[in-house]
């Protein structure tokens, strides 16, 4: 049973926390992708996104999974806040925790920053997204698209291909899906996928074509372009030849794949368009399961409160 | 092609570990067998009294095409290795434009292979350009067929480029191959640093520039499992930087000049400029520990760093000539008088140095006269004397710190695939 007041990342959490969470937004699935379906859990509760780091999809995948559950958001926009003035993280957040608010949703673009902000308010927070850390809710929403199509996550081979050392989103799916019994090969090349991730519990690979008929999944993760100039990968073509998914690669995998990408995508870096949108593609359907995961947290941790109070 | 039986012969293979009187048979451009053979057609070569080995191997060759071809070409340069019992040269990649994408690999081994002579493999750079700053397409240069990564000429100053250079490099299965010398420590220096030099009035290159660049290096393939190999080593002090590396299973190799192994720095006091080059001529101590460390395997190879110049770059004045000096024509001939004559060396242990190592370090199949190899044989004359003349050099190059020297050994017969090229 859930008894946590925030959640912070997937590492701390147990097999059992994970299922709870992953059962309840699939019992969301139905409602959250309609605001005729919207209930009243979260009557009453304010939620406030707290974004330093730019965002489409988490950003307005909480808001709207705030809504759908009768809470009310307030956006924080970096842009305009006094971080521009040189205001610090931790004044920020306990201005606002004094305002008497129920939930932080916090990205920043520095690791740990959200235990951090957990360690100096009241409400409860949620991250969003730390530096390269961890993102539990990609995590969460990774898993349950992956549950639904496989039926399971036990004993499936989920690959996790490219810049792994800077993704909070392949440490996320790496801690989740070992604690439900997957096992993870991370692909890519030694300059950003070090073997420091083996005593994490994952198998490396630096040859994709080598392990990718071995994968029930693959999660394509977004290679900036910046990585690609020489500092750890000498260039654009260089990257696809080795890591990128096209449809000749798809070729060598199980024709029952399922092709993943957190967004946004770099389309025809590190998977071509014709493979984003085919037919192994659930690329949007993370997506919609990501409101789905996020009313889920926010349904749990809130009940988890009002059992504190009560 | 035509068979060809090489009778009588000394039959030196160090990695069969053979060392006798024998008859080697060569057919379809392959080693067929050693032994007692019947001449049954075919060409036959009486090498009574000679030295039958596998093709030498030079891991480490400037040609300066694309870019310098006055002072060689792919061709001159591949014509002169196989005047000087080489069949196999690895050419570095510091040409004008430098051998950093797969276009001008490709180039080079095209022109290569369009001159036929000794076998050419090449090394790309490591970072683009030879800047230091961002790593080449090493994959796609390894599918193009790079032998190794080397930015020679240059030491990658920057140990965060290297220590990424050393992690990627591991999906290539090749080696980098580092000139290991701090650029800032080595300033302006033009000979080794120390009494000499202050005598002489030239700046000096403290033996500090190497060794502390083989130290980064060495900690940095241990701390990355990257396969290192440090090209002419040429003070104490890094051979036993590399010994005690080995000694931890760091994956390295290394190889020295054969003018590192036989002149000291004595030879700059008349400031020649063929006694000019990067690593400088050191002391006698020093000599003593390459020569120690090649017997004993802390150095694998013999390379030669062949750098040829023009005349106008060497023939001026000491602090501005050129670094660097030839060797393809007259590296054999020194090793056998400086170094197997006096008992320093063995005979499979120059031939070893020369072939089956330089092969290991690269991964390829050469070196060896196993049955099935590619018939690449040299054919050495153990007792020729002559003197070297560097105005008789196929090399386009003149700059042989070795000039005027009388010598015992000779490449007489350099074969290449079977075929007879030099005679």
């Amino acid at each position: 049973m859930w008894d946590k007041k925030h959640l912070l990342g997937l590492e701390e959490l147990s097999a059992q926390d994970i299922t709870e969470l992953l059962d309840k937004a699939g019992d969301y699935r139905a409602t959250a992708l309609d605001d005729d379906k919207a209930c009243d859990a979260l009557r009453g509760k304010r939620v406030v996104l707290m974004f330093f780091e730019n965002s489409t999809r988490t950003r307005v995948s909480f808001e709207v999974a705030a809504e759908r559950l009768g809470g009310s958001v307030t956006a924080l926009s970096m842009d305009t806040s006094s971080v521009k003035k040189g205001e610090s993280l931790l004044d920020t957040v306990r201005t606002i925790d004094s305002m008497g608010v129920d939930f932080m949703v916090v990205r920043h673009s520095s690791s740990g920053a959200a235990r951090q902000v957990a360690q100096a308010v009241s409400a409860s927070v949620i991250n969003a997204g730390d530096g390269t850390h961890e993102h539990p809710t990609q995590g969460l929403l990774d898993m349950l698209t992956i549950r639904q199509h496989k039926g399971r996550i036990d004993g499936l081979r989920v690959g996790i291909v490219g810049d792994v050392l800077h993704s909070r989103v392949a440490r996320s799916n790496l801690f989740g899906l070992k604690k439900l019994g997957a096992s993870v090969v991370l692909i890519g090349p030694p300059t950003l996928v070090p073997d420091s991730f083996r005593s994490l519990g994952a198998e490396i690979s630096n040859n994709f074509d080598d392990v990718i008929h071995q994968c029930d999944v693959l999660n394509m993760l977004r290679i900036q372009r910046e990585r690609l100039d020489g500092q750890y990968f000498p260039s654009v073509r260089e990257y696809c030849e080795l890591f990128r998914l096209d449809s000749s690669r798809m070729r060598r995998a199980k024709p029952d794949v399922l092709v993943m990408h957190p967004g946004p995508m770099n389309r025809g870096i590190e998977i071509t368009p014709d493979v984003a949108d085919g037919a192994n593609s659930v690329i949007l359907e993370q997506v919609s399961n990501g409101v789905a995961v996020r009313m889920a947290v926010l349904d749990t941790l809130n009940k988890a409160m009002m059992n504190d109070e009560g | 092609m035509a068979d060809i039986l090489i009778k009588n012969g000394r039959v030196i293979c160090p990695d069969q570990g053979l060392d006798q009187i024998a008859d080697l048979l060569i057919k379809n451009g392959k080693i067929e067998r050693i032994g007692q053979i019947r001449e049954s057609g075919g060409e036959v070569i009486d090498a009574s009294g000679k030295i039958v080995c596998p093709g030498l191997i030079d891991m480490h060759v400037h040609l300066r095409e694309p870019g310098d071809d006055q002072e060689e070409t792919i061709a001159s340069g591949s014509a002169a290795a196989l005047a000087g019992g080489f069949t196999t040269i690895v050419a570095m990649p510091n040409t004008d434009p430098p051998v950093d994408t797969p276009v001008t690999l490709e180039y080079v081994m095209s022109k290569a292979r369009q001159a036929g002579n000794a076998n050419v493999y090449f090394a790309g750079a490591i970072t683009k350009g030879r800047k230091g700053e961002d790593l080449a397409e090493l994959s796609l240069l390894t599918r193009s067929g790079a032998a190794a990564f080397s930015d020679d000429g240059s030491w990658v100053a920057s140990g965060s480029v290297m220590s990424k250079a050393l992690k990627y490099a591991r999906i290539t299965g090749r080696p980098i191959i580092s000139h290991c010398e701090d650029p800032v420590l080595a300033g302006k220096g033009v000979m080794n640093a120390g009494s000499l030099a202050t005598a002489l009035g030239l700046p000096g290159i403290p033996r500090s520039a190497e060794e502390t660049a083989v130290a980064r290096d060495l900690l940095l393939a241990r701390e990355t499992g990257g396969r290192i190999h440090i090209t002419h080593v040429s003070i104490a002090g890094s051979v036993e930087l590399i010994r005690t590396a080995k000694a931890q299973g760091v994956n390295v190799s290394a190889d020295v000049t054969p003018h590192h192994l036989v002149l000291t720095e004595d030879c700059v006091c008349g400031y020649d400029s063929n006694f000019k080059m990067n690593p400088p001529l050191r002391s006698e101590k020093d000599v003593q520990a390459l020569r120690a460390a090649l017997k004993d395997g802390t150095i694998d190879a013999v390379a030669s760093d062949h750098a040829p110049h023009s005349l106008e770059e060497k023939e001026c004045e000491f602090d501005k000539a050129a670094f660097g000096v030839i060797g393809l024509e007259s590296t054999l001939a020194v090793l056998i008088t400086e170094l197997v004559e006096p008992g320093i060396l063995t005979w499979p242990e120059l031939i070893a140095a020369l072939s089956i190592k330089p092969a290991r370090v690269l991964g390829i199949a050469k070196g060896t006269l196993r049955p099935g190899a590619d018939a690449d044989v040299l054919i050495i004359d153990p007792t020729m004397q002559w003197t070297i003349d560097s105005s008789r050099f196929v090399s386009l190059g003149r700059n042989c710190p070795f000039n005027g020297r009388t010598v015992t050994g000779q490449a007489e017969i350099t074969i290449v695939g079977g075929v007879v090229r030099e005679v």
